[in-house]
């Protein structure tokens, strides 16, 4: 299984960094997204696959019978999710604003600060 | 003596603020700081004469074994009184050489600082301690050179000095370092006590190399001996201060300090005197075709350096003496000629060269006075001190015909140059259109009492011998010397040969136009000179760092995170390998089949990703990837990841449909060779970061943390789902800061959006 995870987190990272280095701006903010796709992966692959259930005590009981999956990479892959939206979404509008003063949405013309 | 280095560095850093108040006599102010070191110095004489050296020391850098030792012994104190003294007259001479000089005071602040690290080079008792006083010297002579900072010469002269010699300080300090391991000790003192230890050590050949470079740099010795005369760009009184009397003979004082530990051996002697003799006569024939009064004593102060050196290469008890009495017989005539030559350029309105100058005697007696008695005792002409050290140092040459014969022609070179500085500037006819007066009193003090002190110390050579000459030359051969100088040591060999030195000196003199003549024949021998390797280096230096700024540097994102992915990829990689691989895997979990269908599909999707050509597809495939990340999430016990992966990809996805409404399709693509290795690099960062999360896997870590949380989930948060606990009660402020980010995001996106960019045929 983890094999399997670790391949998976390769390719995405492989292509998102293949995206980032295009021309195309656009190409560019979906590799970023593959990159944060493989990014949270990692973490939860690394914090180790454990069995068991979720981290949620059922109705009733006060502690954990059997050991629950590890909490804490849950929570900063959370942490992780949303920020990578808000930088996303940022990068999104930054582009389209950049494209509309530039006219071009060729990274490699974007070699100037002075327009 | 720590109190008074200390002084006068607060002398050099008041000198500007009392330039200001007292612009007139802010010199003479400022000479009572060497005057009362010099005081100092000459009391400790009886003592230090003993064999009582003058000890201080404290502690500077705790658990580093760093102390702050200084050690006033029989070679410390000639070299700190020659610094002092002559420092003391030096500053006078700056008051009226810099006479109304709106810069005075910063000129007084580098030299006295200058002053004060050379004070601390021959002071220190800490190899590491006189490297740092080292590097300050060559730091401020950089600064004097680099005075008069708006001409080109005088800059790229500073910088050249100053390369060369910390290049050398940086060779000086690996061999302090490999010395003070051999010699299991940091301090001097000690470790010239342990000669034997250090010499049988298998680091003593590299130690002698690195020791002698830094030397050599700092000494002016072949093939490092350009600088020097370049250095002349510097005002006068820095010339004649750092580059004839002191700096540059503090490479000779530490190879004399050392020699007790590092000397005597055959080693010593083959780097010692080749390079002392090639510099002696070099310095002395290039001497020879020079018409510029300060370059002419320049290259006979290489010549000089390196003779020194060959007397300390020879390494014998007689050697030793004649050495310390070059040193001293050398620094008075040529700091007294240094001044006269600034003196003459100085009242003449501008003019350097000899040829140009002439009949000066009558408007500058007294400058006459000085430099006939100074360029005499630079020729070695009876009965002065320059002439009791050659005859010493003939008479140490005893036993090596052809270094005599070299002695005899640099002698002669030598009385070439006195003749050229202390008498033809100043007879025959005054050429028309020259106008000259006495230098003013101020500048005067310095010559009168060195050219003076070049005549006296040689009627009372016996007393010099013993008090001066004798502490220190004991104390570079590590045993007690005794040392006899005389004035007349009667009719023998040596008398001869230095009284025909004098004649082939004259006679030398007398066929100045001929040696003119052949110089500048020679001239464009200069190109393979190591003048010209050094300004070749230097451009190559120059054009490597374009060429590479050029290479990297290329204004393009894409190459910024090729560099970026690439060299991470590279280290991580290697860091990876050097861990050993991967050791095992153990305790995997079993592949189970909807598991395996799923990282099949993310696979496949993001391949569709990255290969598609529609903006659409595109997008989508990252959403399948992204749908397929929250349903791994569920598998796995993670339903609070999979509800927000959900939603936030979903939301992303929509996002990017409706920017994509406002941008074009992609429409420029590379060519298929930077596809090809921007394919290779990122697959070899996809690699490696699959290899990454194997490796992670064999690290079993404890997870004190997360069983915290498990634990006091309910019984201290009342929360019954633990990842929403951690993130709204245990570790509340990180998602306030989270929530900034994504706040600051939104106002960042809402901000750009309302500026209405202006149309680009709008502008002017």
């Amino acid at each position: 299984m983890e094999v399997a995870l670790a391949i998976v987190i390769g390719v995405l990272y492989a292509g998102g960094l293949y995206l980032m280095m295009r021309r195309n701006l656009i190409q560019l903010i979906i590799g970023l997204g593959l990159l944060s796709h493989g990014a949270n992966l990692l973490i939860f692959t690394a914090g180790g696959l454990r069995k068991g259930g979720a981290p949620i005590l059922a109705e009733g009981e006060k502690a954990f019978s059997a050991l629950p999956a590890d909490p804490l990479p849950q929570a900063l892959i959370l942490t992780a999710i949303v920020i990578s939206f808000a930088v996303t979404a940022f990068a999104l509008v930054l582009f389209l604003r950049t494209y509309q003063t530039l006219g071009t949405d060729d990274v490699d013309a974007m070699k100037e600060t002075d327009t | 003596m720590f109190t008074l280095l200390t002084f006068c560095f607060a002398a050099a850093l008041l000198a500007p603020w009392l330039h200001r108040r007292l612009p007139a006599y802010a010199g003479a102010v400022l000479a009572l700081a060497p005057a009362s070191v010099f005081i100092w110095l000459f009391f400790q004489l009886p003592a230090v004469m003993h064999g009582h050296p003058v000890e201080q020391s404290f502690l500077w850098v705790e658990g580093l074994d760093l102390e702050f030792a200084l050690r006033l012994d029989g070679l410390s104190l000639l070299f700190a009184l020659l610094i002092s003294g002559i420092g003391t007259l030096i500053l006078f001479y700056t008051q009226g050489y810099f006479k109304g000089h709106p810069q005075q005071g910063r000129f007084l602040m580098y030299i006295i600082a200058f002053m004060t690290s050379m004070l601390g080079v021959v002071l220190s008792d800490h190899l590491l301690l006189v490297f740092i006083f080292w590097e300050l010297t060559s730091f401020t002579s950089y600064l004097l050179i680099g005075f008069n900072h708006e001409k080109e010469a005088a800059r790229t002269a500073a910088l050249q000095a100053m390369l060369v010699t910390v290049l050398g300080g940086l060779f000086l300090l690996v061999g302090s370092i490999l010395l003070a391991q051999a010699a299991g000790t940091w301090r001097i003192s000690e470790i010239i006590q342990r000669g034997a230890e250090i010499q049988a050590h298998a680091h003593y050949l590299p130690i002698l190399i690195l020791i002698c470079i830094g030397a050599f740099t700092k000494s002016a010795q072949f093939p490092f001996h350009f600088w020097l005369p370049n250095a002349m760009q510097a005002p006068t009184p820095a010339s004649a201060y750092l580059h004839s009397s002191t700096m540059v003979k503090a490479g000779i004082y530490l190879l004399a300090r050392l020699h007790p530990a590092l000397g005597g051996t055959e080693e010593w002697a083959a780097i010692l005197i080749p390079i002392g003799t090639i510099t002696f006569l070099l310095g002395a024939v290039m001497a020879i075709g020079q018409t510029v009064l300060k370059r002419l004593l320049a290259y006979t102060t290489v010549s000089a350096l390196g003779a020194m050196i060959l007397l300390l290469g020879l390494g014998t008890p007689y050697t030793i003496k004649a050495m310390m009495g070059f040193v001293l017989a050398h620094a008075l005539y040529k700091a007294t000629l240094f001044m006269i030559a600034g003196g003459i350029t100085h009242e003449t309105g501008g003019e350097t060269s000899i040829d140009k100058l002439g009949g000066l005697r009558k408007a500058m007696p007294i400058s006459f006075a000085c430099a006939l008695l100074a360029g005499l005792s630079m020729g070695g002409f009876p009965p002065f001190l320059g002439f009791v050290a050659k005859e010493t140092w003939l008479h140490a040459l005893g036993d090596y015909p052809l270094l005599m014969i070299a002695t005899m022609i640099g002698g002669a070179a030598y009385v070439l140059v006195g003749f050229s500085i202390g008498w033809r500037p100043f007879m025959g006819e005054m050429p028309a259109g020259l106008h000259a007066h006495e230098m003013p009193p101020a500048m005067r003090v310095g010559p009168i009492i060195l050219a003076v002190a070049c005549l006296g110390l040689a009627f009372f050579a016996g007393t010099t011998g013993h008090t001066l000459i004798e502490p220190a030359a004991s104390a570079i051969a590590g045993t007690p010397l005794k040392v006899h100088l005389h004035l007349w040591a009667g009719f023998n060999k040596y008398l001869v040969i230095s009284l025909a030195t004098l004649a082939i000196g004259i006679g030398f003199y007398r066929a100045r136009p001929l040696w003119l003549n052949l110089a500048q024949r020679m001239a464009g021998w200069a190109r393979f000179g190591p003048d010209a390797t050094y300004q070749k280096l230097f451009a190559s230096i120059l054009k490597f760092a374009a060429w590479q700024t050029r290479l990297l540097q290329t204004g393009h994102l894409r190459h910024y995170i090729r560099y970026i992915v690439l060299a991470t990829t590279v280290l991580v990689f290697t860091a990876f390998l050097r861990a050993g691989g991967l050791h095992k895997l153990e305790g995997l979990t079993p592949l189970t089949v909807r598991t395996g269908a799923l990282a099949v599909l993310m696979i496949l999707a993001t391949v569709a990703t990255v290969h598609s050509k529609s903006r659409l597809r595109s997008i989508l495939s990252m959403g399948v990837v992204g749908y397929c990340m929250a349903l791994l999430f569920t598998f796995f016990g993670a339903p609070d990841l999979a509800m927000t992966q959900l939603v936030i990809e979903t939301l992303t996805v929509i996002l990017m449909a409706l920017a994509f409404y406002h941008l074009p399709s992609f429409r420029h693509s590379s060519s298929v060779r930077t596809h090809a290795i921007d394919l290779t690099i990122a697959i070899g960062g996809g690699v490696v970061v699959t290899l990454l999360v194997l490796a992670a896997l064999d690290v079993q870590t404890p997870t004190p943390i997360s069983d915290y949380y498990l634990e006091h989930s309910y019984t201290k948060a009342h929360g019954r789902n633990v990842v929403n606990v951690i993130l709204v009660d245990f570790r509340a402020l990180d998602t306030l800061g989270e929530i900034t980010v994504l706040t600051l995001a939104a106002l960042g996106a809402g901000a750009l959006l309302k500026l209405r960019p202006k149309k680009k045929e709008d502008r002017p």
